[in-house]
């Protein structure tokens, strides 16, 4: 914005004109300025079900090594390969150890036995429960985040709400424009001369899917046009190799641009592990390895800025209790979310333990739920976004309690 | 109420629906022949000489080998390591994959058996194997010629056996690796499954209920996939990495009764367990539906109309599952010819590459940077990896970042930008592959 203000003030607007430049140039110009510092939501979801009994470890709950003979997590102590322990009852996995910093500093919080209310254990329709934000029922036409959106329809800026994937998730689905992307750096026309031609084409269609798709595409190419010169490059901080790592790299630039986002998105798939989930090490642990090293390198990235960001993590269920007879875990019910932000009151492991003696167990197997996903997003909605009517973000839940001031 | 079709309006659409896409000789056909018997002889593709496409597919050498003799000839870098082979660069595994999404690119613009790959292209994505997980890599390309192909157009219950028994999906879904938790065994021999490893895994007996055959919503409970995920321990693999194929290992099996969906399977079954299932699950009315409706997406809309459905339904039930039967019912019932459903939808990437490769009569050897397009678009063949395959829904294909990929292949099509594949008069075709008309069928 910084090239076009003064090319604004040293030729009074009107020599633009003279350039060539089109009279939108200065509209575009004016909307620059409006850009802030507002504050992000980044929902990262975790794909496949998460087996958060592994992830953050109820170390001091005595059925945990019970259930789990060859793929529990050892407790706490000297050496490698075991619990870190965070409040003497709960433990990160080994390969968590990049979050522990953040977690001591108060930036991350742990909400235990959480997730979505239905028992569904079809990943299809979990994920689609929590996407919609309305568990039990499939026909909601919106995804959250998207009706979280509508609620300022005036500013069609798609870069409102960002989602690092080819495949625009169902959270995100909705009226509100949103955008996919991923890549800034191929979020172009491979042939530039052709875009006025094309972007008519597809503004003068009746069909509503691809006027739309067409009128993001040729919005969001044009806003990064306009911020070419003022796009901060792209970050020196070390990302761990994966989609995970790439895609809050892109997330984490853009609102260092000042894009305007407020709301995004990424995942990170193959947490099913049916087999061979193993334990310290492993399947899971490689996994957990890129999940902690992208967000710890997020935190770094973004410094202060942090300040206005809360990021969440969202799995669409837990995993059995006890072990399967393949050194895995199958389909479960309640999981671990984390939240991470400047604001969010960390350091703490939030929610009520249910206990995993086999009788609490949720239908005699699973980890019993104690907190709705929704009573935490909810929170962070209302007061990090300032979203007052949650019944619109989250219709059909009833949030009764006491706030867990998970976020000041 | 919209004018009914015309002729030329019938023939593209129904070109649309059941071939990858018109091109001027295929609508020369149909305008000839008429719709009816054109569609007959689509149902019987082992009557329709198709060398032009089979000769170029027979120059991909590893689509024509067996597991065993990929597993030898593109070996596991961990054999290489261990057994300090020297091989050529043409031998590393990836080339299995390639080889086999060439095959399925060069077939789907090229072949004359064009409804019979659209429907290889269906249950490919029902009956979904992710190719990238462990040992399917060598796995996918028996599934795709010796499972899914030879009952297309079959029975459903041969084609849900033959998955049931294939090693791509046992291996993919872990069923092979699922044992009867009381097995008293000290380690099974027969299979090269690790040590001490005793209980069911659910996953294969869930999927196939929610995504083969009942439907999420079919009326099975999770007291059902327990008891179905018994029914098929032992249904396994001899060793993934080694000999590849099904095997039956009874010291795996749980021999006790089970109850599944109401019917009792007496104890002592063995093997027939699984194949009760299996009959039990294709012939449900569920199944039927399930299968109907999905059809009825992939033939007429993403939201088709339940009449067509019950149609649909009726005809799979009658005819005890025959797929060219259901196929029928569709294309031939009114609501297919409806102007509403006329260019209702959006075409997945693979059906707008392919369309577009056939419209502009395209020279291709679907070279990797022809594939790579596909996956900027979202559908690397082979390669999804949720069970549900890739999705028939069009909303999911029009993200901004896929759009824009779609008219970035237009306009690297049309600039004869694409390695491997060569366009005459190029630039004349820019507006049409570029074209929001073109992204529908």
């Amino acid at each position: 914005m910084a090239f076009s203000r003064r090319l604004f003030l040293k030729t009074g607007g009107l020599g633009l004109l003279s350039l060539g430049l089109p009279p939108s140039f200065l509209v575009r110009a004016a909307e620059g300025e409006k850009s802030r510092r507002n504050k992000i939501l980044v929902v990262v979801f975790q794909r496949g079900g998460m087996d958060g009994l592994n992830a953050v470890v109820p170390f001091k709950d005595r059925s945990y090594y019970s259930l789990r003979p060859s793929i529990a997590i050892a407790e706490p102590s000297s050496g490698k390969d075991r619990t870190i322990d965070l409040d003497g009852f709960y433990g990160l996995h080994p390969a968590l150890a990049p979050l522990t910093p953040l977690f001591d500093k108060g930036h991350l919080a742990v909400i235990h036995a959480a997730g979505s209310p239905d028992n569904t254990r079809s990943h299809f329709d979990a994920q689609d429960y929590m996407e919609l934000g309305t568990p039990g029922v499939k026909n909601t036409p919106d995804g959250w985040l998207n009706r979280l959106l509508t609620e300022n329809k005036s500013d069609r800026n798609p870069f409102r709400a960002v989602s690092l994937t080819q495949r625009l998730p169902r959270i995100l689905a909705g009226k509100a424009p949103a955008l996919t992307m991923t890549s800034i750096e191929e979020f172009r026309l491979r042939d530039s001369l052709l875009a006025p031609a094309l972007q008519k084409v597809y503004a003068n269609i009746q069909d509503p899917l691809l006027r739309q798709g067409g009128e993001n595409v040729f919005e969001a190419m044009r806003i990064l046009k306009t911020m070419e010169s003022t796009l901060p490059p792209p970050s020196s901080e070390s990302y761990p190799a994966g989609r995970l790592g790439e895609s809050l790299k892109q997330i984490g630039r853009l609102i260092k641009a000042n894009i305007g986002i407020e709301i995004a998105f990424t995942e990170i798939e193959g947490w099913d592990t049916h087999v061979n989930e193993g334990g310290a090490e492993g399947q899971m642990a490689n996994r957990l390895q890129e999940l902690a090293g992208a967000l710890a390198a997020f935190y770094r990235d973004l410094g202060d800025r942090m300040d206005d960001v809360a990021l969440v993590t969202l799995s669409e269920f837990g995993r059995t209790a006890r072990e399967n007879g393949n050194r895995g875990t199958d389909h479960g019910h309640a999981n671990v979310m984390f939240a991470m932000g400047g604001k969010i009151k960390g350091g703490k492991v939030y929610g009520r333990w249910p206990g995993l003696d086999p009788g609490v167990l949720y239908e005699g197997r699973d980890l019993a739920l104690t907190t709705d996903f929704r009573a935490v997003c909810g929170e962070i909605l209302s007061r990090h976004l300032g979203q007052k009517d949650l019944k619109k973000v989250f219709p059909a839940y009833e949030f009764a309690g006491p706030p867990f001031g998970i976020i000041a | 109420m919209s004018a009914p079709l015309t002729d030329e309006q019938k023939i593209a659409h129904l070109l649309g629906r059941i071939t990858f896409g018109p091109t001027p000789a295929e609508t020369e056909k149909v305008k000839s022949k008429g719709i009816v018997p054109y569609l007959e002889e689509q149902l019987q593709p082992e009557k329709i000489p198709d060398s032009l496409v089979e000769d170029k597919v027979a120059k991909l050498k590893s689509v024509h080998l067996s597991s065993q003799e990929l597993l030898e000839l593109y070996p596991p870098p961990q054999q290489v390591k261990a057994k300090g082979m020297e091989l050529s660069p043409m031998q590393s595994p990836r080339y299995v994959v390639l080889e086999l999404q060439q095959a399925k690119l060069l077939r789907a613009v090229y072949s004359r058996r064009q409804l019979y790959e659209v429907m290889v292209d269906f249950w490919t994505n029902h009956f979904n194997v992710f190719a990238g997980k462990g040992a399917d890599r060598w796995l996918v390309t028996s599934y795709d010629r010796d499972t899914i192909r030879p009952h297309a157009l079959g029975r459903f219950r041969d084609l849900l056996l033959a998955t049931a028994k294939s090693p791509a999906m046992l291996f993919y879904l872990d069923n092979w690796l699922s044992v009867n938790p009381e097995a008293v065994m000290n380690r099974p021999r027969a299979t090269a499954a690790p040590v001490a490893r005793r209980g069911i895994n659910e996953n294969y007996a869930r999927e196939l209920m929610e995504l083969h055959t009942l439907g999420v919503d079919g009326g099975y409970t999770q007291k059902d996939v327990v008891e179905v995920a018994r029914c098929f321990t032992g249904w396994t693999i001899r060793r993934p990495r080694g000999q590849p194929e099904f095997l039956f290992d009874a010291r795996m099996h749980d021999r006790g009764e089970k109850v599944v969906l109401g019917t009792r399977i007496p104890a002592g079954g063995g093997m027939e367990d699984g194949v009760k299932v299996i009959d039990l699950l294709s012939r449900h009315p569920s199944t039927a539906r399930f299968i109907a409706g999905k059809l009825a997406r992939r033939f007429v809309s993403d939201d088709p109309p339940s009449s067509l459905v019950d149609q649909a339904a009726k005809a799979f039930r009658e005819s005890d599952g025959d797929i060219k039967d259901t196929v029928r019912a569709i294309v031939r019932s009114p609501e297919f010819f409806s102007p509403e459903v006329v260019q209702a939808k959006i075409k997945k990437p693979l059906e707008f590459v392919a369309s577009a490769l056939r419209a502009v009569g395209a020279e291709t050897n679907a070279s990797p940077a022809l594939l790579r397009s596909l996956v900027r678009m979202g559908e690397p063949l082979f390669l999804a990896q949720p069970p549900t395959g890739f999705p028939d829904v069009g909303s999911t294909w029009i993200s901004p970042d896929m759009l824009l990929t779609r008219i970035n292949f237009a306009i690297d099509l049309t600039a004869n930008r694409i390695a491997g594949t060569r366009v005459k008069n190029a630039e004349t075709w820019a507006e049409l592959v570029a074209a929001p008309e073109f992204q529908r069928r």
